[in-house]
């Protein structure tokens, strides 16, 4: 048997978390443009995408992410396309980000009062100028507390990708588990080094929330 | 082509409906535990003292940056190597009822934090002991604003139990996972799957909306909210 020392757990602990930083990264952003085309599809009054999209977060909000996750990863292969877990988690990752987004971001836009729509229409500015110079930049400033806090909730979602074999930290842990029999140890370990990365993120939202309360 | 044959799947209905039982059950018992917890670790926040309330903002930062598999994984695998072994079944609820406990307490001690000064001293002049002032006054109201949003977390923890499958806690997941082992429809098998949590989340938010008011906070005066 190979013998691990505290330092060797944590090192591999630490190159795992690479791909817990990247797959998490990748559903931030990959959701976060997806959510903001649902939003300006919701906003430009498709026909349509106020009831479609309202049932995407409905669906996304109202099932279990592991679901999610397993029909990605099955429902591609189904599909033909030779699925890497890369790639299911990433897809399943993205919409589940996008669907909790493109909500957040609703709500933040319709916090803005309603007398700067019409303002910006009685200037007879254009749909994509409204948006551009007069809602944008109000809303973005609510929105961005709750968008950081929740980059905690993805980065969490990600370790459910251990589940279809995408050995990130999580998977690490049950790995290392399973040469050295110490899984209180390793899991203590995982769960610190999760920590380490969400905890930042938390209390970054919580000061920008708090500075935002102070600026109004 | 893809064929999809959801019959063969749909004949399994007599395990779909033990895990939907068994998730039903798992979530109930951890909602009613673990809404004590938060409402004990709520109070603890804003009215007790520094030591406890410290320790109770460590637990709840603890339990809410990281992610309920690990804290699944480190109580069913971990522990034991302490001596303490537990069945799939209890591990899954005591993880369950900490996640869901640290939460619970951010949500309530924001419903404690709102409640006016005017009715605690009211209270007090009443000669109302403190425990009474906080259970009969500061409580109930405090729970009845933020019972949607409570609404909401147990829900969050019930689709969350989906993982405890992977400590073979027999839930939904769990039978799914088993359909699809035993005739190859995975697909079909999760698609199902998921339509039934997909249900059970809508009934458990409809059963929690009804039941608040009538057996949790009471019918509240519209000034108490």
């Amino acid at each position: 048997m190979v013998d691990f020392s505290l330092w060797d757990i944590f090192r591999n602990l630490g190159l795992a978390a690479r791909w817990t930083v990247g797959l998490s990264l990748l559903a931030f952003v990959g959701g976060g443009l997806v959510g903001l085309a649902l939003l300006l599809a919701r906003l430009a009054q498709w026909p349509g995408a106020q009831r479609g999209v309202a049932g995407y977060v409905q669906l996304f909000q109202g099932t279990p992410l592991l679901m999610q996750l397993f029909l990605a990863y099955f429902g591609l292969a189904l599909l033909g396309i030779n699925v890497s877990a890369w790639v299911a988690a990433g897809l399943a990752l993205t919409l589940y980000s996008s669907a909790f987004l493109t909500e957040i971001w609703r709500g933040c836009v319709n916090a803005i009062p309603k007398g700067q729509w019409e303002a910006a229409d009685s200037l007879a500015l254009s749909f994509g100028e409204k948006l551009r110079h007069v809602v944008g930049p109000q809303a973005l400033r609510i929105a961005v507390p709750p968008t950081v806090g929740f980059l905690v909730q993805v980065i969490k979602g990600t370790a459910l990708a251990s589940v279809i074999g995408f050995i990130e930290l999580t998977k690490a842990g049950t790995m290392i588990t399973n040469a050295t029999f110490r899984p209180f140890t390793v899991y203590a370990c995982v769960a610190l080094m999760y920590f380490a990365l969400c905890w930042p993120v938390s209390a970054a939202s919580r000061k920008l929330e708090r500075s935002f309360r102070r600026d109004r | 082509m893809i064929q999809l044959d959801f019959l063969a799947v749909l004949t399994e209905w007599p395990a779909l409906l033990r895990g939907a039982a068994f998730t039903l059950g798992l979530s109930a018992v951890a909602a009613l535990l673990g809404l004590g917890l938060g409402v004990a670790c709520g109070w603890a926040r804003s009215n007790g003292p520094r030591w406890l309330a410290s320790g109770v903002s460590a637990y709840v930062e603890l339990i809410r940056n990281t992610p309920f598999i690990v804290q699944l994984f480190f109580i069913f695998f971990g522990l034991p190597s302490l001596g303490i072994k537990l069945t799939p079944e209890v591990a899954s609820v005591i993880a369950m009822v900490v996640n869901l406990g640290a939460y619970a307490a951010e949500i309530v001690r924001a419903g404690i934090d709102n409640t006016p000064r005017g009715q605690v001293e009211a209270a007090r002049s009443l000669a109302l002991s403190e425990l009474q002032v906080f259970t009969r006054v500061v409580l109930p109201p405090a729970l009845g604003r933020v019972w949607p949003a409570l609404v909401s977390q147990i829900v969050i923890v019930m689709l969350g139990s989906a993982v405890c499958g992977q400590i073979s806690a027999q839930e939904l997941s769990y039978a799914a996972n088993l359909i699809q082992s035993r005739n190859f429809r995975a697909f079909e098998a999760y698609i199902v799957a998921t339509a039934v949590y997909l249900a059970l989340s809508v009934l458990v938010r409809w059963l929690l909306n009804w039941a608040g008011p009538r057996f949790v906070f009471g019918r509240l005066p519209a000034a108490g909210r």
